[in-house]
């Protein structure tokens, strides 16, 4: 996916001030997850649990290499074709010759982020194969061409009224048509691809190393589908999403769905451990499995000594919903495939800071993100670390750079900064509105009102 | 008992009321409160932005200034946090931090005075927890036990946990956002005359975006609150 974050400003002005049903849309989502996350929690160790969970994946992490290597051997045991793929172009080159050698034609999908990385969804349509998103969320979106503006929530972004009238246009449903029966619209739409697709794709919410088992967490059964009916299934996995011990994944499958919807568990969990009828194997399933075990910037990620916890991360969106930064105006603001804090933070390690600068900065350092994050990473440490490699690299503002060294200076000398201070309280206001920062402070507040004195002066008076 | 105030570069300039508040009531409570002169600032905004060797600067200057102070009270949850959790990191030393607190939890949590007055008899306040003496600090329950044993209501606001979109220079780098984020908390205001925080920053983002938008709300720092509470009394 091509990556335009550099205009954050600029995308989150457009979406708050052009399309302000978004903000209302993606607030009043984002609030109810919040809250179904806090009863599913509410008789939990919530803290107990996200310190087991953040040692498991950062072992995980710290022995990658091995537990690839032993999900790949269990994989292939039962008859599975795995891939490795160090970038985007890797991943295309796989589809192309499974593409080929199968004359696929259509492909249905369950919902991959990693996916959007990949831009997979051009790739197979240039080599003219038609593609089903199944996810209801991923769907609308795909019928508006717009990417996913939410991890777990594609379409957190739309109204119910948006979808209505989507469909109206698109699947011919009523101008009024009540949820169940744009679901249902979807759903009979879909079932017709399901059953006449040649592949189906999916991504991996975790890898078991110990079994080779590939979980998926879902509520619409449209991944049970997807990577059961077609003749052959392709799994994209991330390879952060290994887990050690097949005992390891209840537990994560539990956080995971708490944390994203506040659901106990997923209404449907898929594990999938290779092709249908091979020795050994399952007892029924598609004919051909593949996974993919795709890079794409992680392995630089995870050598950077500052950054790697934030490969812990279980997609889970909670960083996203309790953020009111991301609230304002959704995901599509970022400008690449992951949003709100987890994405300020994993975006720079995977296509560079030089592309992705402001996303660190679109955050007040709240802290909200890192209370919920059930593995625990210290979020706010991770974006002050880009923030201060922006700086160091010379990609933020010179006027600041100049502005901050000079308070500085004067911060460490007392006369002058007494003197700096009263000095800045004799611009008049119409300057004030005209200086910049306080042009943009003003643009939507009105200016502090300094008192006539500042504290040290009426100290130096004396205070009764 | 002898206390350094740090009045905080925004209450230095935009909060004097407040900080002589801050020291009255400290007086009232038998504490002997000094103001080492050469205080400025503590870096954090310069912190936030990314600018190291700067904050390094000013925290070197203002571990330097209370050196020889006893406790640090500022009336700032922010900057607090700065000195707390920060510092450490910044000058490898927890020395500073030990000694630092937030006005309410240095009455609540170290003075152990919880009844300090009734001058808040019927009084309806919403409380606005700024960002990092909530989670930063774990400052929940101090200011708001302080205020209801005035006598104050503090009316229960859904959004009262929620950052106001102040966030230091985010307010000027992002002001479309910063503003959305303090709209939000402004729509969700219970009916109340008056909305009270331990946080300048907070206080003038609010009360810049509800001048703007002529909503009648009045922003009163915490420590010009409680020392209204404890005048009321004597």
């Amino acid at each position: 996916m091509e990556v335009r974050s550099r205009d954050y400003r600029e995308r989150a002005r457009h979406i708050i001030e052009d399309t302000p049903d978004v903000r209302e849309a993606v607030t009043a989502a984002t609030i109810t997850f919040v809250e179904n996350r806090s009863k599913a929690f509410a008789d939990l160790d919530a803290e107990a649990l996200s310190r087991w969970a953040e040692q498991v994946k950062s072992h995980a992490l710290t022995h990658l290499g091995d537990y690839l290597e032993e999900a790949e051997a269990r994989l292939v045991e039962r008859g599975v074709h795995v891939h490795w793929a160090e970038t985007a172009s890797d991943v295309h080159q796989i589809f192309k010759s499974i593409v080929r050698e199968n004359d696929v034609q259509k492909v249905v999908k369950a919902k991959s982020m990693l996916s959007e990385e990949l831009a997979l969804n051009p790739f197979l349509e240039s080599c003219g194969v038609e593609v089903f998103e199944t996810d209801l969320g991923e769907y609308i979106i795909q019928l508006l061409g717009e990417p996913p503006s939410h991890i777990v929530g594609p379409s957190i972004h739309k109204s119910l009224e948006d979808t209505r009238v989507l469909f109206h246009e698109r699947l011919g449903t009523p101008r009024d048509a009540s949820p169940e029966r744009l679901a249902a619209a979807a759903r009979d739409l879909l079932r017709g691809q399901f059953l006449t697709a040649d592949l189906g794709v999916s991504g991996g919410n975790f890898l078991v190393a110990e079994t080779g088992s590939i979980a998926l967490i879902e509520n619409e059964g449209n991944i049970r589908l997807s990577t059961s009916v077609p003749r052959i299934h392709v799994a994209l996995v991330g390879i952060e999403k290994v887990l050690p011990r097949w005992t390891d994944l209840p537990t994560f499958l539990q956080i995971t769905s708490k944390s994203a919807t506040g659901q106990p568990v997923g209404t449907f969990v898929s594990i999938i451990q290779g092709p249908g009828g091979a020795a050994g194997g399952e007892p029924d399933g598609p004919e051909e499995v593949h996974v993919v075990l795709v890079d794409n910037g992680r392995t630089r990620l995870l050598a950077d000594p500052e950054v790697w916890e934030a490969l812990r991360c279980v997609r889970c969106g909670a960083c996203l919903n309790i953020c009111p930064v991301y609230r304002q105006t959704g995901g599509h603001a970022y400008g690449y495939v992951y949003s709100g804090p987890i994405g300020a933070i994993t975006n720079p390690g995977l296509v560079g800071l030089e592309e992705t600068w402001p996303l660190p900065f679109a955050s007040t350092a709240c802290g909200a993100c890192k209370d919920v994050c059930p593995v625990r990473i210290p979020i706010p440490d991770l974006l002050h670390v880009w923030r201060r490699r922006a700086v160091e690299r010379g990609l933020t503002s010179p006027e600041e750079a100049s502005v901050l060294r000079l308070w500085a200076s004067a911060a460490t000398r007392a006369r002058l900064f007494g003197w700096a201070e009263n000095l800045a309280a004799l611009v008049p206001d119409w300057a004030l509105r005209r200086l910049p920062m306080l042009r943009e402070w003003t643009a939507g507040r009105e200016p502090p009102r300094a008192a006539g004195q500042t504290f040290r002066e009426r100290w130096d008076e004396g205070i009764e | 008992m002898r206390v350094s105030l740090f009045v905080t570069c925004l209450g230095d300039r935009f909060f004097a009321d407040a900080a002589a508040d801050a020291v009255r009531l400290l007086r009232s409570l038998d504490v002997d409160v000094d103001f080492p002169p050469n205080q400025t600032c503590c870096g954090q905004p310069a912190w936030n932005a990314g600018h190291v060797p700067e904050a390094l600067d000013m925290a070197t200057h203002t571990a330097a200034v209370f050196a020889d102070s006893d406790y640090v009270v500022l009336p700032s949850g922010s900057c607090t946090a700065m000195l707390r959790h920060t510092y450490p990191r910044l000058l490898d030393s927890p020395e500073l931090a030990e000694r630092s607190y937030e006005l309410a939890e240095f009455i609540v949590d170290v003075l152990k005075v919880i009844e300090i007055g009734r001058g808040l008899e019927g009084r309806q306040i919403a409380y606005h927890h700024g960002c990092h003496a909530l989670r930063e600090l774990g400052v929940e329950q101090q200011p708001v036990r302080l205020l209801e044993s005035a006598g104050a209501r503090v009316v229960p606001w859904e959004m009262d946990q929620e950052c106001c979109g102040f966030g230091g220079l985010f307010s000027v780098k992002t002001p479309e956002v910063s503003v959305a984020m303090a709209d939000r908390k402004l729509d969700t205001l219970p009916d109340v005359q008056t909305v009270v925080s331990a946080d300048g920053g907070c206080l003038l983002q609010l009360e810049g975006r509800a001048r703007r938008r002529r909503m009648p709300i009045r922003f009163r720092s915490l420590a010009s609150t409680l020392w209204e509470a404890r005048r009321g009394s004597t």
